[in-house]
Formats: structure tokens, sequence, C-alpha cells
């Protein structure tokens, strides 16, 4: 039988709506969130203001003084039946971070929790494939999907304050590489001299949810050199 | 091009340089900010006739000192029930004042409120972000916080010669107690007790009180096997109940997604009301269908229209 609970349709104070495809990350949800995503960049819905896409659901905010939830629903539902023509893939990054101790300030911690050597956890976080499911927490922060196994771990008891921006963070099956300095509750592997926020006016964040990322290793000079070339 | 600069003396905590908001950006992870209280930061632009949106500073209970030490430049303080003392005395908030080279202007807690604004009739320099200069506390990002020691430039400064000295105080701006949601998006997570609670039982708020959002002290609302629910998109109002029970209201600085359960949202035409309780006071919630939330959003648009030019 067809799961005929989703999608479902959550209206959000009088300027929302969440669209839910799942109830669980990493099942078939994240599709149908790409995918209504892409139709409503294509095609916006009369009084959209923004999407939000989410692990499992996706937020439509809307102007209440131009539409309504029902209106919206409607909208939506016609949309997800003729979605736009097939899915153009995410693009892929390359992602350079330096694990050298200075930033990996939680590298003994994870060898000990995970029992391996310091060079096989980097070889761990190097092998996944990696995708952006949503931005949070902060600007920037995109939560990648794709820690391997062998190194997913609880997130620390309670936050650790002054995480430097750069600084590649991973918790359970996610990675974030950090924006700005902020506090955080994940385990720090490293530091990318990537600009996830380029500056640039047209194009200000360097993913977009759906893309993938592969993470590449740069020593201490070249972690400098790219720093320098970014800045 | 007249110029003016004030000097701050002193600044309480949460005192930002704030716009209308960087909006259009959650799905970068980026929350809109701007004003906790949006209909006080109108009037005093709009006082002013500054475009709507115009760069200020939002001002807590911690209160604001600054000195003009060069130019002049008139400013509408407008916003809860402030202490504003001037060259030309002491007064409340929603007023307008011109400050001269040499002269002092305190802005500090009054009777009610809390949150006043302090808008230049000229353009506060600032550095943007995504095309606003709003602060985004917990970042840093955008025009910052204020603190004593710092310089204020103002481009453009003009002095306005006819202008009203007191700004009429709309009934929307004053504290709200009775606040009306809409139910979930995640309600279905608690038990009908916990829904009767929340509407039912008066809440209070904390002293666990920022631009990200605001704690609140009353009976448990204890979630039903939501305890990791998958991070979801988060809107302004949302009541998020952590897995101790207790409710927090999320505000102007947001986090865009998370993983807690939203019992209710507070509809926007309520929220800058919401935001002028202070800590302790009492605050109770009345549950509204979407479409009413949506005919108060209505009304509070026509209302706010003149303002919003």
């Amino acid at each position: 039988m067809p799961d005929t609970t989703f999608p479902r349709f959550v209206p959000v104070a009088d300027c929302g709506l969440l669209v839910e495809f799942g109830d669980t990350v990493g099942g078939p949800a994240h599709a149908g969130v790409l995918a209504l995503d892409r139709a409503l960049a294509a095609r916006p819905v009369p009084g959209q203001r923004e999407t939000v896409p989410a692990y499992v659901n996706l937020m439509v905010v809307f102007d209440p003084a131009e539409t309504d939830h029902a209106a919206v629903t409607r909208a939506v539902r016609e949309r997800l039946a003729h979605p736009p023509e097939a899915r153009s893939a995410g693009r892929l990054h390359e992602v350079p971070v330096c694990y050298e101790a200075e930033f990996a300030r939680d590298m003994a911690a994870v060898t000990d929790q995970t029992g391996l050597s310091a060079e096989a956890v980097i070889a761990a976080h190097l092998a996944g494939d990696y995708e952006v499911h949503l931005y949070g927490f902060a600007p920037g922060y995109a939560y990648m999907a794709g820690v391997p196994d062998p190194i997913r771990l609880p997130r620390k008891p309670a936050p650790v304050r002054g995480i430097p921006a750069g600084s590649v963070i991973i918790a359970g099956p996610q990675c974030i590489v950090t924006t700005v300095t902020m506090p955080a509750g994940w385990w720090v592997l490293g530091r990318s001299p990537a600009r996830i926020l380029t500056g640039d006016p047209d194009r200000p964040f360097l993913f977009d949810v759906g893309d993938k990322v592969r993470f590449t290793r740069v020593d201490r000079a070249e972690f400098d050199r790219l720093s320098r070339g970014a800045a | 091009m007249s110029r003016a600069v004030l000097h701050v003396a002193q600044a309480g905590p949460h005192v930002s340089i704030q716009d209308g908001g960087r909006l259009g950006w959650l799905r970068y992870g980026v929350t809109e900010s701007g004003p906790m209280d949006r209909i006080a930061f109108a009037r005093a632009n709009a006082a002013l006739g500054n475009p709507a949106g115009a760069a200020g500073i939002e001002v807590s209970l911690g209160g604001l000192t600054v000195d003009c030490a060069e130019g002049a430049v008139t400013l509408a303080v407008a916003g809860g029930g402030f202490v504003v003392e001037s060259a030309a005395g002491t007064g409340g908030s929603w007023t307008v004042v011109t400050l001269r080279r040499g002269e002092r202007l305190v802005i500090r807690r009054g009777p009610w409120g809390a949150w006043t604004y302090l808008q230049p009739a000229g353009r506060l320099l600032a550095r943007p972000w995504l095309g606003s200069v709003a602060t985004h506390a917990p970042s840093g990002i955008g025009g910052g916080m204020l603190a004593a020691g710092q310089e204020i430039v103002i481009e453009d400064a003009r002095v306005l010669q006819k202008v009203e000295c007191a700004l009429p105080c709309p009934v929307t701006a004053r504290p709200r107690h009775e606040v009306a949601v809409v139910l979930g998006p995640q309600d279905r997570f608690f038990a009908g007790e916990a829904i009767a609670a929340l509407t039912g039982a008066p809440y209070r708020l904390t002293d666990a009180y920022d631009r990200m959002g605001v704690r609140l002290r009353g009976p448990q609302l204890v979630p039903e096997g939501a305890l990791s629910i998958p991070s979801e998109p988060i809107l302004r109002g949302s009541i998020q109940v952590a897995g101790d029970g207790v409710p927090a209201v999320l505000l102007a600085d947001h986090q865009t997604t998370g993983g807690y359960p939203k019992i209710a949202t507070i509809v926007s035409a309520h929220l800058d009301g919401f935001v002028q309780l202070r800590p302790h006071e009492i605050v109770r919630f009345r549950a509204v269908t979407p479409a009413e939330a949506v005919g108060l959003a209505r009304l509070r648009a026509r209302q706010r229209q003149p303002f919003d030019r």
C-alpha cells in the first residue's frame, strides 16, 4: 500500500506552511524536499517569500496579505503533481582540510572513542561522500550528511565556546565547516580555508542544499597559501 | 554633506545596530534579525521621514548614553516606556530630540517595555552583510553590538525644524499580555493536557531573554517521544519545548532550523507586543485557527501601512 500520510501540510502561524515528506532522516523524504524546492524555485507560488528546505520537510514562507495556508497548499499540491524536468544533479565541491594538530583540537578524543589512529580517522573522514542536507544553527552552517560509520560519535555533553571559523566539525553522520566563531558541541577534526561565505554578492554561499562535497587533505603550507588566496 | 558623530559613553547588554532585517536568506541559515519590535522601529523612522527600514539603534533595558562629538542631528526615540534625558529636559520615549555638539542623550529603562529605538534623521554608517546592517547578535554579523567608547557616524545628518516632539504611542505598541498562537507545527507530540496547560495557564517570561529568544516559566510541557525529531525549519515566534519541558519563544535572532518540537507559534501580529513584556511579567496564550491568524496579520498590515513607506 502506498503511504498516504505524506506529503502532510502543516500550517505555521499566519505566514508558513510546512510540507512534510516523512518522519525519519535518511529515508526517501529528502528527495521529496529537494524536488519541491526545485519546483518552487522554478515556479514560485503567489505570495511566496522564501522556502527553507530541511531533512524531511520544507517550509514555504508566504505573505499573509497576499495569500493564505489553503491557497498555498493548493498551489504546492499542483507543483508536486507537475514537477519540473529531470533534476539537475547537485554540484560537486572539493573542500580542502588541514588536519594538523593545531587545528584538530579534538583528534585525541576522537581516536580514544573510536579506537582508531589519527591517520585512520583522517582517512575515514576523507572517504565520506557528503551531501548538503540543510543549513542551520548560524549563517552558512551547511549540514552535510555522509560521515562514515567508524567515526560517528554522539555530540559532546556541552558545547565548547569559541570554536574558530573554518573548523571542520563532526557529530553522528553530520559534518559542518563553520563560518563564524561560535560555540559548538561537535568534534573538531581540522580546519578548512574554503570560504563558505564567499563575499560574492551574486552567490554569497558556496553550497546549495543538494550539493555534494568531497574533502581533500592539505598540509599547513598549502592551507596558508589557500587562506591567503581566499582572503 | 553634513555629518554627525555620536560617541557611546555607555551601552547596556543587547544594544545593537538594526535595520529592517536581512530577509530571504533562511535557507542559508541566515535569520532575519532586525528590530525586536518592528512597529516601534517603523514609527521612529516614519516620524523623521526616513525610508522604511533605515538603520538605527535598538536599545535594551540596559540603556544607552551617547555624546554628540561633531555636528548636529535630530533623533527619534520610540518603543516601550523609556526615560529620555537631553538638553531639552527629561521625558519619555516616543519623542523627537535634536542633539548638538557637546550635548548628551541618555536613554534608560522607564516604567514599562523592554526595547526602544533611537533612529537618526540621516544615514547611520555600518558595515552591511547581504545588503543589511542588522546585527545578528550570536555571530556578531552586521552592524554589531554597541559598547562604550565606540563612535557612531551619521552621514547626511539633518536637523528637523518642523517636527512634532511628541509621537503618538499606538495601542499595538503596548506590551501584550494575551497573545494569539497557532498550535503546531509539532503539537502532535504533546498530550492534550500539555496543550491545555499552554493555552490555559499563565506563563511568565524569565531573565533568560535576549534577541534569540526568551525562556518561560510555568507548567511543564513534556513532549511524548519527540526528543530527536529531525531538525526542521523554524519561524520567528515559534514556541519550542526542550527535553526539560520548559517552553521558550524564539525571536529576531532565532536559529533557522532546530530539532526540538514546536508546540505552537505566536502570530506575527502579536510578536511586537509580546517582546515589550519584561522578565517576570505574565503572558497567556490563546489558540486561534490559521485562518484567524491570517486575518490578524491583514488587520495589522492595514494599521501599519502609513508607516511602511
